[in-house]
């Protein structure tokens, strides 16, 4: 019994309410939908990009101007892709800083009212997502000029 | 341990991906920042005539290989976390992480045999 202590008894649904609601709350959250979906991305990548193997006439069956994969509904999923990797690369990078000790400030006395290391670091969270706005729109402007 | 030296290797996973994608990410997806070099025969990135000319670039190969090993990592090891925090039985959780690393091992295989034979292919173009 002693070990369901420690069970994450909110499983899937600590996603959406952990019991914090900060910023960094969704961010969590988004990584982890952002990071499903690349990879789910990812993997059919592989077999796509195989087609390259098989010569022009396989390639551009799927990615030729009239190709499989130039039909809108892919577009849009691309696009969509490539947001989830702007937001997704620069949240890890946020995290990554976190894990190796950056943006989290010196040790303090727990005097209230209390300040967590979050206060530290959400001016470069800010910054980070406003790069990662600005490569999505980059790259949206990229997607809508073709 | 065990699961902070493969936490370490997800990190360098990320880090190199972040590299290389983003590269990948500016050949494809932001063509006017792309040098021509990368595109020589112009038009769309993923146009024949420019898979194949970056298709004869050594770097392109060792890249892909390095990108695909590095991705697929990064990514099995993310979605086996995930498993791992979920209120499944612990045998599950061994079998889940088993079918990932075998799916990961033989995408590896197929990713990395396609990098090189379309090296080979181009070549004789």
């Amino acid at each position: 019994m002693a070990q369901n202590v420690h069970d994450n008894h909110l499983g899937i649904k600590g996603w959406a309410f952990g019991g914090s609601w900060s910023f960094e709350r969704y961010l969590y959250t988004l990584h982890r939908l952002t990071g499903l979906g690349i990879l789910a991305y990812f993997l059919m990548h592989i077999f796509v990009t195989t087609a390259r193997v098989f010569g022009p006439d396989s390639w551009n069956t799927l990615l030729g101007e009239h190709g499989f994969l130039k039909m809108t509904v892919f577009k849009i999923g691309e696009l969509m892709v490539f947001a989830a990797f702007g937001f997704h690369a620069f949240n890890g990078i946020r995290l990554a800083l976190v894990e190796l000790g950056f943006l989290v400030g010196k040790p303090i006395e727990p005097v209230y009212p209390y300040k967590t290391c979050l206060n530290t670091s959400r001016a470069a969270t800010a910054v980070l997502m406003l790069l990662a706005a600005v490569v999505i729109v980059m790259g949206g402007w990229d997607f809508f000029m073709d | 341990m065990r699961h902070s030296r493969l936490w370490t290797w997800h990190i360098i996973a990320g880090i190199i991906i972040l590299t290389l994608l983003g590269l990948h990410m500016l050949i494809m997806h932001l063509e006017a920042l792309t040098p021509k070099a990368l595109n020589p025969a112009g038009g769309e990135a993923v146009d024949w005539a420019n898979v194949v000319a970056r298709g004869k670039m050594v770097f392109f190969m060792i890249t892909y290989i390095l990108l695909l090993g590095a991705a697929l990592y990064h990514g099995l090891y993310g979605l086996n976390t995930i498993v791992g925090e979920l209120n499944i039985r612990p045998g599950l959780k061994r079998c889940c992480a088993a079918v990932l690393t075998l799916m990961g091992v033989g995408l590896f295989i197929l990713g990395s045999w396609a990098a090189v034979a379309a090296r080979t292919a181009a070549m004789k173009m």
